[in-house]
């Protein structure tokens, strides 16, 4: 089985936010979510990159630590997934998470946090794959169909890498010596204790 | 339309500093001189890199064009941080304060048993203590505490006891519940909280008669029975665990209804810490509250049951607030003879 991983290469970001577009409408993300954005780094000065960053699907996931409800789980490709109908919307797993990905809907007064919403890596939720319950609790689930994440699928610089880890390591790794830099694979090593070695 | 100045001022700046670094250095000089990248450039030299910005901060953190401003922190690798304290360290310390002061208080109990009234010349007559809306302050801010602490202790014992036992859907079903309940009691709880403020501060001021009753063993440690006035050392100390845990509560709390509305992650972060820690304490506290008003003294629980309390125990335990009270009037009202005076 093939473990999955995001990778952002942002020597070739240009922060076009394609990914961020293509996630919503893929998924129908509802209003006020956004599941992928683009951090831009020093922002208008010499050495500005960007990053596209979503959940990371971390190794040993702090969000499923946490969770007061075990509502987390990870499939057989390393995707971290929830489950709405138990998250309870406490919202701590947003205080774990390295990278920012959960996110709740407002649906009340009162600090009443909606059920959590992330980045599924295209993979659904635990409803049977493809039916209409998941897609209209987690979005499509595009891995069911044998295809990549979307963001990644259409980045228009190829940036933003989806894929098996080692797979994924490897292209960024031809591509830095090749064109002979490279600022880092962001995130892996919060995410995956691990880097790309160049 | 920002990225154009801001490009062509970065390869402008970007061009100064090959040329001025690779004068300087003969390694970069030959780095670029060997083409790696055909242009000559080595756009990396100047890049922002991950290394280099978590020594700066140890959060990285940049600019972002939707309207989240929380969504600008790019990384923030504490959330490992924040879970080693919920998930290895918190239900350690929530376990041990809970089971902790209950140990002790079983110990206590079976060394003194329960306080029991002894009886005097004035026993059977009773005296007003708590008036009505006292005891509705008290118990409404009672209730909804109860509540508040089991919603609490699920957040952290629920999925190591309850779920095992009956599953993830029906606890996922519980746990809404009482998330609800803990965040809308919060409001009747934090209203309490400034009501009995408001009541009792004036009786609850420390002065020496204290520190004779806490010297003298407070009649529990102790034999007999020191002075004291309205509330006795003990009793003022539970008020302001009550009014210092409770506010921080409450501000803790108010942060985690409105996340992020005051303050950033790290602020969130430290928030729960809080809320988590002084919640744990708070209940511990309140264990031994209801202990001595309960089970523990024969007497004390009327105080708030009917508000009238035997005058004898009162004389016993709070003489100087009886003397003041039979002072304030000689056709005293708040005290009720059980014989029918002659008039
Ligand atoms: C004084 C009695 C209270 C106790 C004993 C208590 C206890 C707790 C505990 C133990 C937790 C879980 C912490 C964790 O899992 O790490 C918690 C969470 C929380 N409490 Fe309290 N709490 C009290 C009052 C309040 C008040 C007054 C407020 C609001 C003003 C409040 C708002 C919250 C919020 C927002 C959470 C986060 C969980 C969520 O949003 O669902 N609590 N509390
Ligand atoms: S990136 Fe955040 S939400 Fe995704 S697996 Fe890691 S901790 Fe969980
Ligand atoms: S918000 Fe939901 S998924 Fe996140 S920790 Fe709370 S219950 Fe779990």
């Amino acid at each position: 089985m093939a473990r999955m991983k995001f990778l952002c290469d942002a020597d070739r970001c240009i922060e076009c936010n394609a990914c961020v577009t293509a996630c919503k409408n893929e998924h129908e993300v509802p209003w006020g979510i956004n599941r992928r954005r683009v951090v831009t780094l020093n922002d208008g000065k010499p050495g500005e990159r960007s990053v596209s960053m979503a959940c990371m699907h971390c190794t040993d996931a702090p969000c499923a630590a946490v969770c007061p409800v075990n509502c987390f789980y990870t499939t057989a490709d390393a995707v971290v997934l929830h489950s709405k109908d138990i998250c309870i919307g406490c919202g701590y797993c947003f205080y774990a998470c390295p990278f920012g990905a959960p996110q709740y809907p407002k649906v009340g007064n009162f600090g009443s946090r909606g059920k959590m919403d992330k980045c599924t890596y295209c993979a659904g939720g635990p409803e049977p794959d493809l039916s209409t319950i998941e897609y209209e609790k987690y979005g499509s689930n595009r891995l069911a169909e044998g295809k990549l994440p979307l963001c990644a699928e259409m980045c228009s610089t190829k940036a933003l890498l989806a894929g098996d880890g080692e797979m994924i390591a490897e292209i960024y790794k031809q591509r830095v010596i090749k064109r002979g830099y490279g600022s880092g694979a962001w995130g892996w090593k919060t995410a995956y204790r691990e880097t790309v070695a160049i | 339309m920002r990225r154009g100045p801001t490009l062509f001022r970065t390869l402008v700046a970007a061009a100064a500093l090959t040329v001025s670094v690779g004068a300087l250095s003969p390694a970069l000089a030959q780095q670029t001189k060997d083409g790696l990248n055909p242009t000559g450039q080595n756009p990396t030299a100047e890049s922002v890199n991950e290394e280099f910005l978590f020594k700066q901060d140890p959060k990285i953190t940049g600019r972002i064009s939707i309207p989240d401003h929380k969504a600008a922190n790019l990384i923030q690798p504490a959330g490992r941080d924040y879970r080693a304290f919920r998930e290895s360290w918190l239900p350690w310390i929530g376990a041990l304060a809970v089971l902790g002061i209950i140990a002790l208080l079983g110990a206590f109990y079976l060394w003194r048993g329960r306080i029991r009234l002894e009886p005097n010349a004035d026993s059977g007559k009773t005296i007003l203590r708590f008036g009505g809306f006292e005891r509705f302050t008290h118990w409404m801010t009672s209730s909804c505490f109860i509540i508040l602490s089991l919603s609490g202790l699920n957040y952290i014992f629920g999925k190591r006891l309850l779920m095992p036992l009956i599953g993830a859907d029906a606890f996922g079903v519980i746990s809404q519940y009482a998330k609800y309940s803990h965040i809308y009691l919060a409001w009747p709880f934090m209203i309490g909280v400034a009501l009995m403020l408001v009541l009792w501060i004036k009786d609850n001021i420390p002065n020496r008669i204290d520190w004779q009753w806490i010297k003298a063993g407070g009649g529990f440690l102790g034999k007999g029975h020191p002075h004291a006035e309205r509330f006795n050392a003990g009793q003022k100390m539970v008020f302001w665990m009550v009014v210092g845990f409770g506010s921080a509560m409450s501000i803790t709390g108010l942060m985690m209804i409105f996340p992020f509305a005051l303050t950033d992650i790290t602020g969130m972060q430290v928030m729960q810490v809080v809320h988590s820690l002084i919640g744990v304490a708070f209940i511990a506290g309140i264990l031994a509250h209801i202990y001595i008003g309960t089970l523990g003294m024969e007497g004390a629980y009327d105080a708030m049951g009917s508000g009238q309390v035997d005058l004898g125990w009162a004389k016993d335990h709070h003489d100087l607030w009886v003397a003041k009270e039979q002072a304030k009037t000689r056709n005293d009202s708040r005290i009720s003879p059980h014989q029918v005076p002659a008039e």
